[in-house]
């Protein structure tokens, strides 16, 4: 998970030396226990269940109660929380807790994280997006040759080709682009501008290549010798054909 | 139930009519209870290829708008009774062509013959589509020449774009690749691509080559279909591609330049 670090430097000197304390800030993955039913000997029998099937799991596991299925009929949380601690889980925070609830909450030692219900919705918190860097890549392949006319766009993705790419053919992706067959159409990789894709191709004879806007032409290309194998990447702004 | 082929190829002027009068003739000749069907309305050609323009009164397009009967409409050849032909209008245009009209009339075929032949116009527009639209098979046919190459790999992504098979999700239509006016010596001499580069490009199953020839011309101006000609190479290049199609093994003629005899070197032929 990506963290974001906010080191608090702008205080006035104190004190000499190294700081003694460093304030980050940092996403964690939590489990979060949502509680569908306000009957508290239901939820100790079912978690008796979970607990029997996965010991291990829950052992000094910190959670999260999510009360929102039961916000109309909320059980008291003093005996659900005692009740998990008896169990060895270590409830941290209530999320989607209705406001009558929240001193109960925040005098067990819990703390309330995102979608509070009704009159604390402007506390609520978004959950924090992944940047979409982080996220991996899916892939498309295609198993047929793409013919003139034809256009293949892997969004989000890398592409690959089982096959050729004709004359008058398109392909495109968010990703980089891979032929195991011979390029004779357009290939352009990384449309939504990420420099860092490629283009591999088996047997190079490509009509255009592109990435992330920066491309070539035929014309451009004549030196470039024909039926080769290829990788095209992006250097300091310019395509390098290797 | 009868087997729809269309004959295709994006690019005109490459033998669509040629060869769907050919290939329909040489399957009649094999037994087959064949109809082929004039797609290019408008520019009425398959009935003179077949001898047949004095004999067209209703046409197809007649038939869709319900103004004449399939049985009206229907030419019988003269020379093989298994051979039926459905001409063309030539006073309409392709947009008198519709999916749902083109429909019955096949399936009013369906049960009377063993293989549709719909001969497609030249484009990638409304006519030709609507003419590979009902397709089982198709034979791509191609010139050794570059733009006629490109043309028929166009075609071959609308058939597995816009045919019913590839519509509904069913079994894909089975393509054949047929070369035509294909002369091993200019091949030889770089002036025309070969039967491998050609393959290569679109990637299909060759069914046959049929090489340049002057029998081809005039069999077309007399209206009397080359496979018809027992003396002629296209007129065995055509039956080869005929019993191939029915599923026999036969070695590809025609492809490679003929070694000349030492007579022949002497006379210098």
């Amino acid at each position: 998970m990506e963290q974001t670090r906010i080191e608090i430097d702008n205080l006035p000197p104190r004190h000499v030396g190294a700081p003694a304390i460093a304030v980050t800030g940092r996403g964690f993955t939590f489990s979060v226990l949502r509680i569908l039913d306000a009957d508290p000997e239901r939820i100790v029998a079912d978690l008796e269940h979970h607990l029997a099937q996965h010991p291990n799991f829950f052992h000094r596991a910190p959670v999260v109660l999510d009360l929102q299925a039961v916000a109309e009929a909320p059980p008291s949380l003093t005996s659900l929380i005692a009740a998990l601690r008896e169990r060895g889980l270590i409830p941290v925070a209530v999320q989607h807790c209705p406001p009558e609830l929240l001193d109960e909450a925040l005098a067990c030692g819990l703390a309330e994280t995102g979608g509070g219900g009704g009159a604390r919705r402007e506390r609520s918190v978004r959950p924090p997006s992944e940047p979409q860097a982080a996220a991996p890549r899916r892939l498309r392949v295609v198993r047929q040759p793409i013919r003139s006319g034809q256009q293949v766009y892997a969004a989000d993705a890398d592409l690959v080709v089982v096959g050729t790419v004709n004359p008058g053919a398109e392909v495109l992706a968010d990703g980089s682009i891979h032929i195991y067959g011979a390029l004779h159409g357009k290939a352009l990789a990384g449309v939504k501008g990420d420099a860092g894709c490629a283009i591999f191709c088996n047997s190079f004879g490509a009509e255009l290549i592109a990435i992330a806007g920066t491309y070539l032409s035929a014309d451009e290309m004549a030196a470039v010798p024909r039926d080769k194998v290829v990788q095209v990447t992006l250097r300091d702004g310019a395509l390098v054909i290797e | 139930m009868a087997e729809i082929i269309v004959v295709t190829s994006g690019k005109g002027g490459v033998g669509k009519t040629t060869t769907s009068a050919n290939f329909a003739m040489g399957l009649a000749q094999r037994g087959h209870r064949t109809v082929v069907i004039d797609f290019d309305v408008g520019l009425r050609n398959l009935d003179l290829v077949l001898g047949c323009e004095r004999r067209v009164v209703y046409d197809f397009v007649n038939v869709i708008h319900g103004e004449a009967t399939l049985k009206q409409a229907l030419i019988r050849d003269k020379r093989n009774d298994h051979l039926h032909v459905l001409p063309a209008s030539q006073t309409r245009d392709k947009e008198a062509l519709t999916v749902e009209g083109v429909g019955q009339v096949l399936e009013a075929l369906a049960s009377d013959f063993d293989y549709i032949i719909c001969d497609s116009p030249a484009g990638i527009e409304h006519g030709a589509v609507t003419a590979l639209y009902y397709a089982d098979r198709a034979l791509v046919v191609t010139n050794p020449e570059v733009s006629s190459v490109r043309d028929s790999d166009r075609i071959l992504g609308i058939l597995a774009a816009k045919s019913r098979r590839a519509i509904e999700g069913g079994e894909p239509v089975r393509e054949h690749l047929v070369l035509t006016r294909y002369s091993p010596q200019r091949v030889q001499r770089g002036e025309m691509l070969s039967v491998g580069d050609v393959g290569e490009i679109l990637g299909i199953p060759l069914l046959g080559v049929i090489p340049e020839s002057p029998a081809v011309l005039q069999a077309s101006n007399e209206g009397v279909p080359v496979v018809l000609d027992e003396g002629s190479d296209a007129g065995h290049a055509y039956r080869d591609l005929v019993g191939r199609f029915l599923g026999e093994e036969r070695a590809h003629r025609f492809i490679e330049v003929e070694r000349k005899g030492l007579l022949g070197r002497l006379l210098g032929r």
